[in-house]
């Protein structure tokens, strides 16, 4: 299979297989004029398999959403074709408007306009509460 | 510190200047009674409440300040629409400080975002009631003496229990506290509890369906009432409210210096032939509950 490399654009590799539709969603992809490529299974030596995401424009992803579904990920950014820059997702503190609280009990489900935030209350388990409710996020 | 939503809000030496304060309060009432002069506390019980409102309002009172507000949300503009947001932007251009009450979890976290002046939580569904917390520590501390080394029996609504849920999350900070939990199986005490608080912190506790067994080993014994609003089903609250019921012939077994606590309102969960027994300080509990409240309207107004 052959796709285009990209002159000026983000790769989003390393994506746990199965992972790049909730990423295309999270980040609004289908809004996006130019070029999206979704490449899944791709053989990995560290990973087995995994997904790709290549987009062909210059665009600032929230890192803390990527990091939060998956902190595997890296964003490689390219200039005029060549590879200009390699981040690491991490683990983010808080996220904010990344999930929705699903608890009826909390006031994010009847205040308007209010941000809905999670923060992370446990490292290991990859645990985030809701700061209103202290609500598990569930994905 | 703006604000009081959640009693880990407060560092364990805030509590016991508060604890100070309040006793203070008790022995010399006279030097508190114009500390808040012209000072107003907006009561905005957007869920009815009886004896946290009258806490709140008499503390304000004996402080010589004044109060406004409403006591359920039929009477407020929330009645019509109005967010918690406006709500409460609207009345902080009248008060001081405002405590506030709402069936929906972390609406006093949204009021403390929107405004400059003091949130204090009065009770947000069944999630916090941190000045309830507040009251059951002073009051085992004028009780008992000390909030260390302390067996705490909690018998009852483990499950939906929110004062019993602060209050372990309060007592987990202090030296060699040991939890026994008496509960039917239904109303234990929830998991993420057990797993994110006891066992993490490494805290002894004991899960018993016993009362009488455990009775001998406490220290404190933390009645709760089995809550019917907590039931979507009318049968399993009438099979389970009177599992638990404290009579004099079971408090035999008992300390002569244990206490008896309760949050207040009882059902039938304490017989009232147990009033009398010098164990028995729900009331006590329910006047420290005026004093505790008065020593943090003075912290959050930064007036102490």
């Amino acid at each position: 299979m052959h796709i285009d490399e990209i002159v000026n654009g983000i790769v989003i590799d390393h994506i746990a297989a199965g992972k790049s539709m909730e990423i295309y969603k999270l980040l609004n992809l289908d809004q996006l004029e130019c070029s999206v490529a979704i490449i899944k299974n791709v053989n990995s030596k560290k990973m087995g398999k995994k997904d790709i995401i290549k987009i062909d424009e210059a665009l600032d992803v929230n890192l803390d959403a990527l990091g939060y579904i998956d902190n595997g990920i890296t964003i490689n950014t390219i200039e005029n074709g060549v590879k200009t820059n390699k981040r690491h997702c991490e683990l983010p503190e808080r996220i904010v408007n990344v999930v929705k609280c699903k608890n009826p009990r909390c006031i994010t489900s009847v205040e308007q306009e209010i941000d809905h935030v999670f923060k992370l209350t446990d490292r290991e388990n990859k645990i985030y509460r809701c700061i209103y409710c202290e609500m598990k996020a569930k994905n | 510190m703006k604000d009081l939503i959640d009693i880990l809000d407060l560092s364990i030496p805030e509590i016991d200047k508060l604890i100070e304060v309040a006793n203070d309060i008790i022995e010399n009432p006279e030097n508190y009674r114009e500390k808040c002069k012209y000072k107003k506390l907006a009561t905005l019980f957007f869920e009815p409440s009886t004896r946290t409102r009258l806490s709140f309002e008499a503390a304000m009172y004996e402080l010589g300040g004044n109060v406004l507000g409403f006591s359920e949300a039929q009477s407020s503009s929330a009645a019509k629409g109005e967010s918690v947001s406006d709500t409460v932007r609207t009345v902080e251009a009248y008060a001081d400080i405002i405590a506030m009450r709402h069936p929906k979890e972390g609406a006093p976290t949204v009021a403390a975002a929107k405004t400059q002046i003091p949130i204090i939580n009065a009770g947000d569904g069944g999630h916090n009631h941190p000045t309830q917390t507040l009251t059951d520590l002073l009051t085992i501390k004028r009780e008992v003496g000390r909030l260390d080394n302390l067996t705490i029996g909690l018998c009852g609504d483990l499950k939906f229990g929110r004062t019993v849920h602060s209050l372990i999350q309060a007592m987990v900070r202090y030296d060699n506290i040991k939890f026994i939990m008496i509960s039917p199986k239904e109303l234990k005490l929830p998991e993420y509890l057990i797993n994110e608080v006891l066992v993490k912190k490494n805290i002894e506790f004991v899960e018993t369906e016993s009362l009488e067994e455990s009775m001998p080993e406490l220290d404190i014994l933390y009645m709760t009432r089995v809550q019917k609003e907590r039931f979507f089903n009318e049968a399993d609250y009438v099979r389970l409210k009177d599992t638990y019921i404290l009579t004099p012939d079971k408090l035999e077994h008992a300390k002569p210096t244990m206490r008896v606590l309760h949050p207040l309102p009882r059902v039938n969960e304490i017989s009232v032939e147990v009033d009398k027994d010098e164990r028995a300080c729900y009331f006590r509990q329910a006047k420290n509950g005026k004093y505790i409240r008065m020593a943090l309207i003075l912290k959050l107004l930064g007036i102490e």
